[in-house]
């Protein structure tokens, strides 16, 4: 038998059902004045006020111990607010990272010092994390990374370029994937990951890079010569490829997979609710049920994290459906309705389809590619 | 347990002959008599009920696997029949049984009368669960006649039924019969895709061409893994809709039938496509497979019905509404 096994998903308890109602209130307590075309950023949104709400309330860090500022809740609990976020459009990006990859990295394998230092503050909602992985030259071939960190005392003198580092100008740390021996020829060998102090490196100069849409999320981290300190290797020095796979099956497993575009599905069914014909129900039927069943294979993935099963494969089959979905829902939306997107408008259909069909190529390119996933799945099929 | 048990029942009885017989029309006797045997029709009810008290995943899987090895007999209609007759409390099935709504029916003097449309196995079947309104009916045989012939696209009997039944007893219907039928056949795709991705992998394997095996290449590569998308979809499209068909949702039933129903052609497609000309003949096994899945797609209720009845919920649902719905599926 050859299928990829998807465990029962975790239902709703009493008790989850009791916390999703509670968020659902801190939610529109917190964000209830955003407008559509804000909430339709959905994790592209950065604001410091909601992410300390966040920690405050105890929402961040949620399955992380309590000795680092978790909470010990379980993968399906931290599922269930990461899920009414995205779906509630609300501005993550100040904890996003942080939470879902760069602590459970450090939980990892990170230092005592580095745990007791960083994590609290995570929790907290005051930290916030990029992704040091992406280089000019190596996009999708990770292993080709050329950054090159070289050990000097108790320094690392780190030299080389990082790019679409998503809040990079806004953000404190990043886990920077960098080669501490060797040459991009030895491929896995040699690589390590350091956390680098957006904000007090000498020698990181830190550029933007606007995307097509005019907006500022991206940027390009320049190290010429930066100095950062030993103590701040994560893990072992030459262990970064496993590290860095470890955080990528972080980085893969979640819901944002395919609830990007969300804000346009509520936005279209506000515009279809009067009409009499059957098409758009029909459209909106189908789906529907494309979106519960992704959801379903979702929770499916939580509970695997949860028994600490690894969940690489069904997790690159979520991002890879999930993607189609998300994608695919403006072309639906433009079966049924006629509305000009127009980026500064006030109005809410126009300018969230703006936002979605501006942002929309991104969804199959970051966090792996579609043709990096569909790669790993046919691995997982015995392919290759 | 009782997957091995059909696993084992299915490959001594039901081979290429066999199924090349059910596909002109033939009833398979035998095989019939070994699924009553093995008590399979009584598998979705309680022990209480005369069942053998399945787990929800242990009764899915003996779907999945009447999928799996494109099982010509109506047992999963039988399956689903006996269940609904057991919880509103009417004798269950003596044989092989069907499904059907027939709102058009008409009531009066205490007879049912009216013509029902491509029922699986009509000629051959005891008897019918059959709602109407909400009332269910256990029409016995001698209360129809065939009355046109009708063919699915897997060569399946599908014949039109008169109905002219004097009423014996009628029910409270418990939960309607399109939703049960399209929940089992929600798990029969999810089976009958495990056998394409299996007989695509296989020979794509097995397949040399430019002197490397089909599967080798990158772009064979991504549509097996797509292929892998819709069977993960499917199966668990089947599990959402048996979950939510047990609490009696049919937004649930909806949403999980129309995924397993779109899987079924996308699916399909895919293992067509990958198998090359060979798999659009009969001499290969794959055409048992993707004819049942065009057939399975379309019935008890089509897309279009079940798109409706969960878009419909969408609307009234309303944008500030609508991600609750979905969290409740």
């Amino acid at each position: 038998m050859s299928a990829i096994p998807f465990p029962a998903p975790p239902q709703d308890s009493a008790e989850v059902l009791a916390l999703r109602t509670e968020f659902r209130a801190f939610l529109d307590k917190q964000l209830g004045h955003r407008t559509p075309r804000q909430r339709s950023d959905n994790w592209y949104g950065f604001s410091r006020e909601f992410s300390l709400a966040m920690g405050q309330a105890g929402y961040l860090g949620m399955t992380w111990p309590k000795q680092f500022g978790g909470h010990e809740r379980t993968a399906y609990e931290r599922y269930v607010v990461v899920e009414e976020s995205l779906a509630y459009g609300a501005p993550v990006g100040a904890h996003w990272i942080a939470d879902r990859q760069s602590g459970p990295s450090i939980i990892k394998f990170g230092t005592e010092e580095q745990q007791h230092t960083i994590l609290p503050r995570i929790a907290k909602g005051e930290l916030a994390f990029g992704i040091g992985m992406s280089e000019p030259d190596s996009g999708s071939d990770l292993a080709a990374t050329r950054t090159k960190a070289v050990r000097d005392g108790d320094l690392y003198r780190v030299t080389g370029t990082k790019v679409w580092t998503s809040f990079a100008h806004e953000a404190d740390y990043v886990i920077l994937f960098c080669r501490t021996s060797g040459t991009p020829a030895d491929r896995h060998m040699g690589t390590s990951q350091l956390l680098v102090d957006l904000k007090n490196t000498p020698g990181l100069t830190i550029k933007p890079i606007i995307d097509l849409a005019g907006q500022h999320h991206f940027n390009e981290m320049h190290f010429e010569d930066a100095a950062v300190p030993a103590s701040n290797l994560l893990g072992q020095e030459g262990d970064g490829w496993n590290q860095v796979m470890s955080e990528l099956a972080f980085e893969r497993s979640g819901p944002e997979r395919f609830l990007s575009s969300i804000e346009l599905m509520y936005q279209l069914i506000e515009v279809l609710k009067g009409r009499e014909d059957d098409s758009a129900a029909i459209t909106l039927g189908r789906v529907t049920a494309q979106l519960a069943v992704l959801r379903r294979l979702s929770r499916s993935v939580a509970a695997m994290l949860q028994n600490k099963q690894d969940a690489g494969l069904q997790a690159a089959i979520v991002k890879d459906v999930g993607a189609v979905w998300e994608q695919v829902l403006p072309d639906v939306a433009r079966t049924l309705v006629d509305a000009e997107p127009d980026p500064r408008t006030q109005r809410a259909y126009a300018g969230v389809m703006a936002n979605i069909v501006h942002n929309a190529p991104s969804w199959s390119l970051r966090g792996g590619t579609r043709e990096i996933l569909r790669g790993i799945i046919a691995r997982g099929l015995g392919t290759r | 347990m009782l997957a091995e048990m059909i696993e084992r029942l299915l490959d001594r009885h039901l081979d290429d002959g066999a199924q090349g017989r059910a596909r002109s029309g033939e009833w398979l006797p035998e095989l019939w008599a070994e699924v009553e045997e093995m008590g399979l029709p009584l598998a979705l009810l309680t022990e209480d009920q005369g069942g053998f008290g399945l787990s929800f995943a242990e009764a899915g899987e003996a779907l999945r696997l009447l999928g799996r090895h494109a099982m010509p007999l109506p047992v999963a209609e039988t399956m689903a029949a006996n269940q609904l007759l057991a919880n509103a409390g009417l004798p269950l099935a003596e044989g092989p049984a069907g499904l059907a709504r027939g709102d058009h029916l008409s009531v009066t003097q205490g007879s049912l009368k009216g013509t029902i449309e491509r029922i699986a196995w009509g000629e051959q079947l005891d008897c019918l669960a059959l709602a109407v309104g909400d009332c269910l009916y256990r029409v016995p045989r001698s209360g129809w006649s065939v009355v046109e012939a009708g063919s699915a696209l897997n060569f399946h009997p599908r014949p039109a039924l008169a109905i002219d039944w004097t009423i014996d007893a009628e029910a409270a219907l418990p939960y309607c019969p399109l939703a049960a039928g399209a929940t089992v056949r929600a798990y029969q795709i999810a089976g009958a895709l495990e056998a394409c991705l299996d007989l695509t992998l296989e020979h794509t394997a097995t397949r040399v061409q430019f002197g490397k095996p089909l599967q080798k290449n990158q772009v064979v590569q991504h549509e097996l893994a797509k292929l892998a998308g819709e069977l993960a979809c499917a199966t668990a499209a089947a599990d959402l809709a048996g979950e939510a068909l047990a609490r009696g949702d049919l937004n649930g039933v909806a949403a999980g039938s129309l995924r397993a129903r779109e899987a079924a052609g996308n699916g399909a497609a895919i293992a067509t496509q990958m198998h090359g000309a060979i798999g659009f003949t009969r001499e290969h096994r794959l055409h048992l497979y993707t004819t049942s899945l065009w057939t399975w797609r379309d019935e008890f209720g089509g897309q279009v019905m079940w798109a409706k009845l969960l878009g419909r919920a969408a609307l009234a649902a309303g944008g500030d509404g609508y991600w609750p719905m979905v969290t409740s599926l």
